[in-house]
Formats: structure tokens, C-alpha cells, sequence
């Protein structure tokens, strides 16, 4: 079919800038061939959920950052030279400093708007990574990292990795007193790994500290390097979501073989569109209004001076504190020293973290053995080991965090320091664990409360008085929408115990780890609350009807049985029967 | 209750892509908005999202304005946020609240006035259709036939190894990351060697005046240097060798020293100790004089300084090194020997 033709039949009269963006679009078309992908992907389907806007947040203020950052480019002098200072910040006036923090300076004082974008620098850099941090918490708990999004969980583990990089190396520009400060503590980590680091620092740094050479080999690795790498991974983390279709949480009319939700022409690019401007607007707002990285206070980087009660930006702040609370252990061997107060908290326990956080959806779909695709989001109740490992890691992650301002909280709460690291030192190894099990009770006893409302509907607070002189609270049906919420859980059994030798008399050679298996499986699922069967539910359905004369929607299904089959498990109101059926022929592996 | 505004009907029959360039309309109750029924709130709404647009044009006029209008170094007083740049605020405000407000006006817009009724589409099998797969794997096969690398088996094995080693270059030329300086020492001499040498005057840091012990009372910390640091920053231009050097002298009442790192180091209970950090190198220069202790800010490791600088809490694992003091013949203060061991951060090679 030719596109002239289809122009020709278009009946709706089309507007100038339409014809000319028809124009355009027959003649890109022409050469690649873009209508066919834009044919399909103008009416592709988004699904709506607050918590979506995160890895939203996390591109747009990403995108702030390039932007923000050309422009400093365009000011800042990635030199060590020293230089007088001379430009218009009083304090400052007549000292030797390096050129990196003179012209840092200049764009503070002299360039107009230069301080609004150094800010808006700062700020967006600190927003992206925040956002980052809870995007990847919503993927957690909500189990979106299973079958087919392992790849993009990876990808979300390589992405955070390089945003704390690109956020340390921008942090270590200005090279004012505190982020050298930060610099000399990352050249003594590096010195720490035994036998390579002595010369990998040298390597580093071009000399000892803090040399000439490091500000401008950090500047290509920030400007060049770690955002080029963030933009490449960033492509392709979106075009897994866009060809493996973005996940929902579940509700009525939600399977796991379908997607609900708005178009992207025009509602969800009117949305995300405007949300870019949103989070564009309120990071220059911020960075109006407050002020961050005042360097001018901290003075040039020399290495005699420090300043006290000073603090790397949050995102450092959990392995500043693990460097904090770390009992001062290290050993010498054959001549050598091992640093372990610094080997273990810098450099072994942050590789453990990043290393089982990349690994974590093998480890579960291990456990489980559960090779379905999913589409539709857990709730994090319905997986409360998962939950409970979540929680786990954050409250270490948070606990260090404190760490890292032990000193403030010290002198805010008239604490010693001591007291605070000896409660810190064992309360990372109490306290998650504890909130492992809070947090899995909390989410069975959620389960519990799920199970009563569709077997006893929710209590409505009116009692009534029935004939015989009975009180009953009457219950009611839940709604639709909760129903199919609820009903979204899907069990998983735990996997059986192996067999040690099998019927026929022949060893198991994977005993050992098909037990592990089991166990980790039973660990996982062993105190699931199940679900109501289907006929338990109808029952319960029947017995409110009838107990409380109610007006119960589902009393209509006659099939709910066939339905609930049909749509992996998820109810739906009375009307909605025929078209997700046929919509899902076919299609059924709940 | 169930009302659907696009559509009466919504089997996928009726609602063929083919017809709308739409997608089935989900089936869940809708309730219409009020700019769904009422014309004066759906005017009422193009109103507002058009104002936005509107007030984010002048906005930027405003930035324009401001850009020019306002002295770069006046300061204005906002409570909460204190005395700020006025320039700042007044260029952050005005572009802020006109890319916001595009922002906002394109949802109002979504929200108010285009469809807010979910639409239904197909997931489609991720995995590829059995044909597709076949011909990749005879693909596969027929290439790796017709290249004979399963065949050739000394190519295949002379190629592996070029593939491994050609990377090596690459690496090779890293070495020079860092020229070592004339005389090649090697990285650990260089961290173990500082300034300090018998009979270097003791300096202040930042005057670079020789000290008297008179000058140090009782309780009292100064930060030092060598003397020839000024001499040496200006041939190397750089910082390394102020880095390593870094001293204080702290003076307490002789009867008070429980113990050094040699006999007789003090100079009438004056010390002098490497003011870096043997954690990960922050300087240290938070004395307490009552207990003696020396408190790094980093991470807060405390030395005992009227015992051999050693530690008494946190993170560091090495004590402070002393430097050896005594005066010249001028009666200023002056190292009688270097540092005994390096000073710093620890490294692989120290011992
Ligand atoms: C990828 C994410 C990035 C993050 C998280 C990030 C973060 C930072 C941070 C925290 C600073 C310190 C700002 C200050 O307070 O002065 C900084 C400085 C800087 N960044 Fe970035 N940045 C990123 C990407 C970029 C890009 C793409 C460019 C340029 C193309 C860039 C150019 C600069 C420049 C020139 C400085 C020094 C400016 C100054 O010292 O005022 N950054 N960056
Ligand atoms: S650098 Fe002094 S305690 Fe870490």
C-alpha cells in the first residue's frame, strides 16, 4: 500500500501543521520504514500506578543532569594548578587554590545563573539517585524482577552501581576541602586491597597524594565515561520495557496476559511528557531555593586541613558508616599488612551487597522452581519471605546509614560516639534479622485478613438482632475491585523433600542440594496462608447472601468458576465476562 | 453504575484496530467526570490548562528580566531559607515555575479533557515461534559448517589465542598512569619517606615560622610543617610532600607522658606526631587537652597522645608515629631523626 493513497483517503480534514507532519512522516517512512513501528506503538497500552513514576523520576532528573552538566562543562577548568584567586568572593580573595575550585568559584559568583545550575546539578544528581534507590525497592517487593525482567533487574543493579560512581566523581570536582577529604579516604581504600592496591593508587592518582593529575582523569570518567555507559544502559533498560510491556499490579480485568491501561497517544505521552517538565521544574525550584555544596565555606583542598562534623553526600553515607563502626581489626603476614577494618566495610561488603542484589531473582526462581512469565505484581503480603528479606536490607542499609552521622547524632542527642558504634556494631547483626520476622508476621497476618474477607466478606459495624434474639454483626461482600486484588494471589507450594534413595535402590547423587532446595523452598513458602478454592469462596459468597440478605454482585456468577480459571485467578464483575474470555483465549498458563 | 464512554459495545469484533486505532476498552465499571457531561467544566478545564501554558510564557520574560535587572551580588532575606542570593532565587524561581507549569498544564490536560477510560491490550508470547528458531539454529549450523571453524582446528586455536592476547596493549600502556619519579623508587618508599630528616626545623604551617618550645603553653596544639616545604611545593607543584609531613606538636606536663614510641623523644613534654590519619589519611586536629586524646573527624578514631599516640578507640588500626624532637642551636624546635615508621593509611608492602 502506498502512503499517498492513505493519505488520499484520510476523511478528516487535516490542519496545516498536521499535512506538514504528514509530509514528514511520508518522508522519513520513505527512507526507514517508521510507520510500521509507529502504526503499533502509538496506541501501545501503559498501565497507571503511582509507583511507576519512580524509574520516571530516575530518567527525567538523569536527563537534568546531562543537561546541567553541558553547561558547567562550559565554565569549569578540570585543573589542579594552583592559581590566586581573584574573583568576587571576598573570603577567598588573594589565596592559592587549585584552578578546578577557582573556576567552581567563578561559576558560583560571577557566572550568571551559574549557581542555579551547579545547584540544579547537584540537586537533580541527588534526586536521580534517590529515585533509583526506591525504583528498585518497588521492583523488589512487588516481585517485578521475575521471569522475563531478569535481564533488566541486572541491568537496574549495573545502573545504580554507576550512578553512586558518577555522583562520587562530580562530587570530587570542585576539589574543596571536603571533597578531597573524600578523595584521601577513597585512595586510603584503595591502598587497603592487598597486593595490587599500593600500586593501583599510584596508578591512580599519577603519584602520591593528592598529586596533579587526578581532578582532570576524574573529569573524563564523569563527563564521558560513566554517563556515556548510564545512557547505553539506560537505552537498552527501556527497550525491555517496551518490548517485554510494562507489568501491573493487579485489579479488575488485570490478567497476566493482557495490559491495562491508556495509550500512549495521547494520554500517557501527555503524561509522562508533562512529568518530565514537572520534575525538571521542581529540581530548578530546588535549586533556587536551597542552597547545596556551598564550597565557598569549606575553603581549597589541601591535605593538612579538614573540617569537622563533615559528611559526604547521602548516597556515601552507608559505607562511610560501615568505615565508622568497623572494630579495628588487621593483620601482618610474611612482611605484609591486611587491612581488614578498611578491606571489609569499603570494598568486601559493598561487593557482597551489590553481588547478591544482581543475584537475587535467580536465587528465588532457584528456590521456587518457578519458571512462569509474570506479569501481574505480587503484593508484597503474598510473598512475605521476599518481603522480609527487603525489609532486612534496609534496615542494615539504614543502620549503617546512622553510622555514618554518628558523630551528629552524638552531639544532637548527647550521646558518646563509643556507645553509638558498640550499639551500632551489634545492631546490624540484631536488628535485621528481627525485622525479617516482623515483617514476614506482618505480612501473614495481612494474608489472614485477605483469606477472612473473601471467605466472611469485611465486618460492616451493624449488628443486627435476628428473630430468635441472636445478635450478629452483619458482613459484607467486598467489592469487585478487592476481590480481584485478593483473588490475584497465586500459591506456591513448597518444593517436597528428596528422596535419598530412590525406589529402584539407586542413590541420589543431588541429595544435599535438592534438600538445601527444599528447605529453602519450605523457608519460603512452608507458612503461606493459601486461598479460598474457587467453590469455598461461592460458598462463603452464598452463606453472606443469605445470613445478611446482602446485595452480593457475585452471587451472579454462575461460572465463576470457569472465569476465575480463565483469568489466571482474577475476578471480575458480572459484565466484563465475554470479552476478557475471548480476549484470553487460548492463553492460560496460571 | 457501569458506564463506558468509548464504545457501546466492546467485543474486540466491534472495536478492530482496523476501524479506531483503538484497543478494546477495558471492562471495568467507569464513572464519567464532571468535563465528561458538562460542557462549562470541560471549557473550564481547556481555560485552566491554557493559563498554564500561558503563565509559563511570561514566566521566562520574567527570567529575562531578572537575568538583567538584578545585581549578581545582592542577597535577600527569605525566612526558613535564610539570606540568599537574590539572583539565584529570582533565576530559579522564574525558570522553575515555567517548566513546571508545562508540566502541569499537560497533565490537567490528560487528566481533565482526554479519556480517562483503560484500554485493554494483548501481551504477546515472548519466546520465539518454533520456525524462527529452527532457521537461527540451521543458520547457525550451515555458518558454522561452510566456515569449517568446528574443522580447522589450528585456526580455531590460533585465533582463540589472538583474541586473548591483543587486549594486552591496551593494558600494558596503563603502566605509565603513573612515571615514576628519577632514581625509581617504588610506591612503599615513597609513602615511607617524608620531608623529616635530623635537624629539620620545625615550622608553622601556614606562616612557615620556626617554633620556640616557649611559644607552645601547656594544653595547647600547633600545626606543623617543615621548613623546607615551602621550597619543595614550589619545585614539585604539587601537594604530596605537605600531605606526608603534616605534624602537631602538643605540649603536656612531662610527669603526665606514660610512654613514647623512643626514649626521650618529647622536648620537655612538647610531642610531635604525624597529623594523618592511620585510618584512611584525614588530618587530624581535634585535641582534647584534659585526656589527651586526638579525635579524628573522618570516622572518629581516638589516639592517646601522652601514650605512644596509640588507639584507644575506632576504626584505625595503627597508632599515630611520633617524630622525635628536640631544639637546635638557635632554640627552635627541630626533628632529631625522620618518622620511624611510615605515616598514613596502611598499604600492602608496609610490613
Ligand atoms: C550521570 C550522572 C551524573 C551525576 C550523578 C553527577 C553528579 C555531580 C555532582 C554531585 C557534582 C558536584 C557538583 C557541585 O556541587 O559542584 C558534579 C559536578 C560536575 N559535573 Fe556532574 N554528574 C553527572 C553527569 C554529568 C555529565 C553528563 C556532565 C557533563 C557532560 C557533568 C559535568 C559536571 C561538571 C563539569 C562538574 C563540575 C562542576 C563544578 O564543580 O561546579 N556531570 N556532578
Ligand atoms: S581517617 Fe581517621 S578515622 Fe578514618
Amino acid at each position: 500500500m502506498s502512503t499517498t493513497n492513505s493519505a488520499a483517503a484520510n476523511p478528516i480534514p487535516a490542519s496545516p501543521i498536521e499535512a506538514a507532519g504528514g509530509g514528514v512522516a511520508t518522508y522519513v517512512d520513505q527512507r526507514v520504514g517508521s510507520n510500521k513501528f509507529l502504526g503499533r506503538t502509538l496506541g501501545k497500552v501503559f498501565p497507571d500506578h503511582w509507583s511507576f513514576m519512580l524509574g520516571e523520576i530516575a530518567l527525567y532528573s538523569f536527563l537534568v543532569v546531562l543537561l546541567s552538566g553541558v553547561y558547567l562543562t562550559l565554565f569549569y577548568k578540570p585543573s589542579m594548578v594552583e592559581v590566586i584567586y581573584n574573583g568576587s568572593y571576598v573570603p577567598l580573595k588573594g589565596i592559592e587554590m587549585s584552578e578546578a575550585y577557582a573556576s567552581t568559584l567563578d561559576i558560583s559568583f560571577d557566572v550568571r545563573g551559574g549557581l542555579l545550575i551547579r545547584q540544579m546539578h547537584h540537586w537533580s544528581a541527588l534526586i536521580f539517585i534517590a529515585a533509583i534507590a526506591v525504583h528498585m525497592f518497588r521492583v523488589f517487593f512487588t516481585g517485578a524482577f521475575r521471569k522475563p525482567r531478569e535481564f533488566n533487574w541486572i541491568l537496574g543493579v549495573g545502573l545504580a552501581t554507576l550512578a553512586l560512581a558518577a555522583g562520587f566523581s562530580g562530587y570530587s570536582l570542585p576539589d574543596d576541602l571536603l571533597s578531597g577529604t573524600g578523595l584521601q579516604i577513597a585512595r586510603g581504600i584503595v591502598q587497603s586491597i592487598p597486593i595490587v592496591g599500593t600500586w593501583g593508587a599510584f596508578l591512580l592518582f599519577g603519584s602520591e597524594f593528592p598529586g596533579t593529575d587526578f581532578i582532570s582523569r576524574l573529569y573524563g570518567i564523569h563527563i564521558l565515561l560513566v554517563p556515556g555507559l548510564i545512557l547505553a544502559l539506560v537505552s537498552v533498560h527501556l527497550m525491555l520495557v517496551w518490548t517485554q510491556k510494562h507489568t501491573q499490579f493487579p485489579g479488575p480485568g488485570r490478567t497476566n496476559n493482557n495490559v491495562v491501561g491508556y495509550p500512549l497517544m495521547p494520554v500517557y505521552m501527555a503524561k509522562a511528557g508533562g512529568f518530565f517538565f514537572i520534575v525538571f521544574g521542581i529540581c530548578t525550584l530546588i535549586a533556587g531555593l536551597v542552597t547545596i555544596n556551598p564550597i565557598w565555606l569549606f575553603g581549597p583542598y589541601t591535605p593538612d586541613q579538614v573540617s569537622a562534623g563533615s559528611q559526604p553526600d547521602w548516597y556515601i553515607g552507608w559505607l562511610d558508616g560501615a568505615l565508622r563502626i568497623m572494630p579495628n581489626l588487621e593483620s601482618y603476614l610474611f612482611g605484609y599488612t591486611i587491612s581488614w577494618n578498611i578491606l571489609i566495610p569499603a570494598v568486601i561488603m559493598p561487593g557482597i551487597v551489590f553481588t547478591a542484589l544482581a543475584f537475587y531473582p535467580f536465587l528465588e526462581a532457584w528456590i521456587t522452581g518457578d519458571k512462569r512469565e509474570h506479569h501481574l505484581l505480587d503484593r508484597p503480603r503474598n510473598n512475605p519471605t521476599r518481603t522480609g528479606i527487603g525489609v532486612m536490607a534496609i534496615t542494615f542499609y539504614g543502620l549503617l546509614w546512622i553510622g555514618g552521622g554518628n558523630d551528629i547524632i552524638a552531639t544532637s542527642f548527647n550521646l558518646t560516639i563509643n556507645s553509638i558504634t558498640w550499639f551500632l556494631r551489634i545492631a546490624v547483626f540484631v536488628l535485621p534479622p528481627i525485622a525479617f520476622l516482623v515483617t514476614k508476621r506482618i505480612c501473614l497476618a495481612l494474608q489472614r485478613r485477605d483469606r477472612d474477607k473473601l471467605l466472611h466478606g469485611y465486618e460492616t459495624g451493624r449488628v443486627l438482632r435476628l428473630p430468635h434474639g441472636e445478635f450478629i454483626e452483619v458482613h459484607e461482600t467486598i467489592n469487585y475491585k478487592e476481590m480481584a486484588v485478593i483473588t490475584s494471589k497465586s500459591d506456591i507450594a513448597p518444593l517436597p523433600a528428596p528422596v535419598k534413595v530412590d525406589a529402584d535402590g539407586v542413590a541420589n547423587r543431588k541429595y544435599w542440594i535438592q534438600s538445601l532446595r527444599a528447605k529453602l523452598s519450605n523457608f519460603f513458602y512452608a507458612d503461606n496462608i493459601s486461598k479460598p478454592t474457587a467453590a469455598e469462596i461461592e460458598a462463603a459468597q452464598h452463606h453472606l447472601d443469605h445470613g445478611a440478605a446482602l446485595e452480593a454482585p457475585l452471587h451472579a456468577y454462575e461460572d465463576a468458576d470457569e472465569i476465575r480459571n480463565a483469568h489466571g485467578g482474577v475476578l471480575h464483575h458480572p459484565g466484563m465476562a465475554n470479552t476478557n474470555a475471548e480476549q484470553l483465549a487460548g492463553r492460560s498458563d496460571r | 453504575m457501569t458506564d463506558i464512554s468509548t464504545g457501546s459495545g466492546h467485543g474486540p469484533s466491534e472495536n478492530t484496530p482496523a476501524k479506531l486505532g483503538y484497543s478494546p476498552v477495558a471492562d471495568i465499571p467507569h464513572r464519567p467526570r464532571v468535563a465528561d457531561t458538562d460542557p462549562r467544566a470541560a471549557r473550564r478545564a481547556e481555560r485552566q490548562v491554557a493559563s498554564m501554558f500561558m503563565l509559563s510564557m511570561f514566566f521566562v520574560v520574567l527570567f529575562v528580566v531578572a537575568f538583567i535587572a538584578i545585581d549578581k551580588y545582592a542577597t535577600v532575606y527569605i525566612p526558613v531559607f535564610g539570606a540568599v542570593g537574590a539572583m539565584n532565587v529570582a533565576l530559579g524561581f522564574t525558570m522553575g515555575v515555567a517548566i513546571f507549569l508545562i508540566g502541569a498544564g499537560a497533565i490537567q490536560w490528560a487528566k481533565k479533557l482526554m479519556p480517562d477510560v483503560e484500554v485493554v491490550q494483548l501481551r504477546h508470547d515472548l519466546v520465539s515461534p518454533t520456525e524462527a528458531t529452527n532457521e537461527a539454529a540451521a543458520n547457525y549450523e550451515r555458518g558454522k559448517e561452510e566456515s569449517g571453524f568446528a574443522r580447522f582446528k589450528i585456526i580455531r586455536r590460533t585465533l582463540i589465542g589472538a583474541m586473548v592476547l591483543f587486549p594486552i596493549p591496551l593494558v600494558v600502556m596503563l603502566r605509565d598512569l603513573w612515571i615514576s619519579p628519577p632514581g625509581n623508587p617504588s610506591p612503599s618508599t615513597l609513602l615511607t619517606t617524608t620531608l623529616w630528616e635530623d635537624g629539620t626545623r620545625v615550622v608553622t604551617d601556614a606562616t612557615y615560622l620556626p617554633i620556640r618550645p616557649e611559644d607552645i603553653p601547656v594544653g595547647g596544639l600547633v600545626s606543623a610543617a617543615p621548613a623546607d616545604l615551602p621550597e619543595v611545593q614550589e619545585a614539585e607543584h604539587n601537594l604530596n610532600a605537605r600531605g606526608k609531613a603534616a605534624i602537631i606538636l602538643v605540649r603536656m606536663d612531662p610527669a603526665e607522658i606514660l610512654s613514647q614510641q623512643g626514649d626521650g623523644w618529647d622536648y620537655q613534654g612538647i610531642l610531635a606526631y604525624s597529623k594523618i590519619c592511620t585510618h584512611v589519611g584525614c588530618p587530624i586536629a581535634l585535641y582534647e587537652q584534659r585526656t589527651h586524646h586526638l579525635l579524628c573527624p573522618c570516622h572518629q578514631s581516638t589516639f592517646d597522645l601522652s601514650d605512644s599516640g596509640n588507639v584507644i578507640f575506632g576504626p584505625a588500626a595503627r597508632r599515630m608515629p611520633q617524630l622525635p624532637i628536640g631544639v637546635d642551636a638557635e632554640g627552635f624546635i627541630v626533628a632529631k631523626a625522620p618518622f620511624a615508621e611510615p605515616v598514613g593509611p596502611s598499604f600492602w608492602e608496609r610490613g
